[in-house]
């Protein structure tokens, strides 16, 4: 592959699940910059050692299979290749992990729950393979909570005409540290759906990314995220389009409120040579609610190929609009109250695509209670 | 019966002074137009009245039934019974027409109205202005064209009964059907005889359809004249030439 295939954006990249092929970050390189390091509490540097202080629990669908394997089940490791330094910690340390599998035209009949909850202090690293065979179709929750130092990589494997639905909840105690890949590999005509919903947690480093193996796949990518004073959240989203005719489209919103309260949002879209009719559009905004709050955003779009049928970018961050807050008191509506409505209707949209209706309502009554507190 | 009394009213924005001291009284039953050229300052009357945090108040009083509502908050203004028909209404993306009328009237009543009652007056309230059943659904203003915003704005002045409303240049942008349909809102609401309704308006057109007790012409930040109906003739004949020179 010559330098004018090789997309730039990827050039510093590696991807290994040796340790050693990756430096220590100094939170000089870029992939860093934006990260506090010294927040990490090693998980960064190798100075993090396991104790074991995430526990998982599943509760599934009668048609998913779940197991719990050891390091050395082959299935592991196949749809991902860490490309960071602490995915790559994750992945050499983790002792067990859950997969679930969706048998070839299996519907779930109900969500699958996997819960992993944190039990305090300590350091924790997982390993999460979701499968699904051809045809078969699941929608699968991913629920944190607790306290805990966690490093994870999760694997999303999407056969030929599957259709896969994931809501990842970071609903974490306020001094939580999590850092995770979620990678997705879409079969041909695969269909994904993620929504991330981030509220808690000292700091959370999100990566999701999309690779498609044939044509046809479609991702949707849907964040929420909520950064109370103090808060690092951070997601970084990659979909490497390198396949014919397959679709994506990111939507990630959040809002802001507190002293030092951070948001972290890059969005990098491929689009290589060989993506003809390459459908995409990533979208992040950020509502900044107080003072002392801060929001990066940084979207990135590489297009290789002249043949594309879509591809598009938005970022945008600001402030209540002091418009909307005036329209709707000039009706008589308090002022606490127009704030409410405006936030709502600002995250509502969203809201109401995630799949779960227990979870919708969860989410919502957080976000509401966040505006109150 | 409801008074408004604008007494000397100074407003400035940022660090220029726009108006120079207004004096206007208007009853319940009564409709007042004020008429004038473009920056005269008529729409910054209207917006300061109602308390936008763009316009600072450097002098004055603007008393509804004799308390100063320059002392209180925009959502405080207007549940006392002030309401300001806006020139452009704001588009909110994700709050719901029918949400954002539903907490305005509970604003405005106190309480929740009855569901089925609500949704009643709603129909009722739609109907009149011909506007589709289907905007209930619709975000806030959002793609709206500039007929429908302004019809919304007249449903939102019926339903939520105001002691005295200021229409912004309500008929701007408006063509011959939307402008007879809007003056018909304004007319039922005036017939109950105990609201009172001030226009601003650039233009006489709507006042051969809403048709005012007293013209009142405004340049360079303050009344310069006033009249009854036949002054507006005047200016339909005249233009404002005479005022702009006048005040310049």
């Amino acid at each position: 592959m010559g330098l004018n295939e090789k997309p730039l954006s990827t050039l510093h990249e590696k991807a290994s699940y040796e340790l050693a092929d990756f430096a220590v970050p100094t939170g000089r390189e870029e992939e860093w910059r934006f990260t506090p390091l010294s927040r990490l509490k090693g998980l960064h540097d190798g100075t993090a050692a396991a104790s074991g202080a995430v526990n998982v629990t599943v509760d599934a669908a009668p048609e998913v299979t779940v197991e719990t394997v050891g390091r050395d089940d082959q299935r592991l490791g196949k749809a991902y290749v860490p490309a960071d330094r602490v995915s790559a910690q994750a992945y050499t340390a983790f002792e067990k992990a859950t997969v679930l599998t969706v048998p070839r035209e299996a519907v779930a009949s109900r969500p699958t729950t996997i819960t992993l909850t944190g039990s305090g202090d300590g350091v924790a690293y997982g390993h999460i393979l979701v499968k699904l065979e051809a045809m078969a179709e699941a929608v699968v929750v991913l629920d944190h909570r607790g306290s805990a130092v966690y490093a994870d990589n999760v694997e999303f494997v999407v056969g030929d005409g599957a259709t896969l639905k994931v809501v990842s909840l970071q609903d974490w105690a306020d001094d939580a540290v999590h850092v995770s890949h979620h990678h997705a590999q879409l079969g041909k005509d695969a269909t994904f759906r993620s929504f991330v919903v981030t509220l808690g947690g000292d700091l959370v480093r999100l990566s999701p990314s999309v690779s498609y193996t044939a044509p046809g796949g479609d991702a949707d990518l849907t964040g929420l995220y909520f950064v109370d004073a103090g808060q690092h959240l951070e997601h970084r989203l990659l979909v490497d389009h390198s396949q014919p005719n397959c679709r994506s489209n990111v939507v990630y919103k959040g809002a802001l409120q507190g002293e030092d309260a951070h948001a972290v949002w890059i969005g990098d879209v491929i689009i290589r040579v060989e993506a003809e009719g390459t459908d995409t559009y990533e979208l992040n905004r950020n509502l900044l609610l107080t003072d002392g709050a801060r929001a990066d955003s940084v979207p990135n779009l590489e297009i290789l190929t002249g043949e594309v049928a879509g591809a598009g970018h938005a970022s945008a961050s600001g402030r209540l609009d002091d418009e909307h807050i005036f329209y709707l008191q000039a009706r008589g509506i308090p002022f606490d109250e127009a704030r409410r409505l405006v936030i709502r209707g600002f995250f509502g949209q969203l809201i109401e695509k995630i799949e779960v209706e227990e979870l919708r309502d969860r989410v919502m009554s957080k976000v509401e209670a966040g505006l109150a507190g | 019966m409801s008074t408004l009394e604008i007494r000397d009213l100074q407003v400035a924005v940022e660090d220029k002074q726009i108006l120079r001291g207004v004096n206007l009284t208007v009853k319940a039953g009564e409709t007042h137009a004020i008429m004038g050229p473009n920056g005269s300052g008529k729409s910054t009357l209207a917006y300061a009245v109602a308390g936008h945090p763009k316009y600072t108040i450097t002098g004055g009083q603007v008393l509804l039934d004799g308390v100063d509502i320059l002392e209180l908050s925009v959502d405080e203004r207007a549940r006392a019974g002030l309401f300001l028909a806006m020139q452009y209404p704001v588009e909110v993306p994700g709050v719901s027409v029918s949400n954002f009328l539903r907490s305005a009237v509970t604003a405005a009543r106190g309480e929740a109205p009855k569901l089925r009652e609500f949704a009643k007056d709603l129909k009722a309230g739609m109907d009149a202005l011909s506007i589709d059943a289907s905007f209930a659904q619709r975000n806030l203003n959002e793609g709206f064209s500039g007929g429908e915003k302004k019809r919304h704005e007249i449903l939102q002045m019926e339903l939520l009964k105001p002691k005295i409303a200021v229409l912004d240049e309500t008929d701007s942008g408006l063509d011959v059907d939307a402008l007879r349909v809007v003056s018909e809102g304004v007319n039922r609401f005036r017939a109950s005889g105990e609201t009172g309704v001030l226009l601003i308006t650039h233009y006489t057109r709507i006042l051969r359809y809403v048709k005012p007790d007293f013209v009142h012409v405004f340049a360079g930040g303050r009344i310069v004249e006033e009249g009854g109906p036949e002054l507006a003739d005047k200016l339909e004949a005249e233009g404002y030439e005479a005022y702009t020179k006048a005040s310049a």
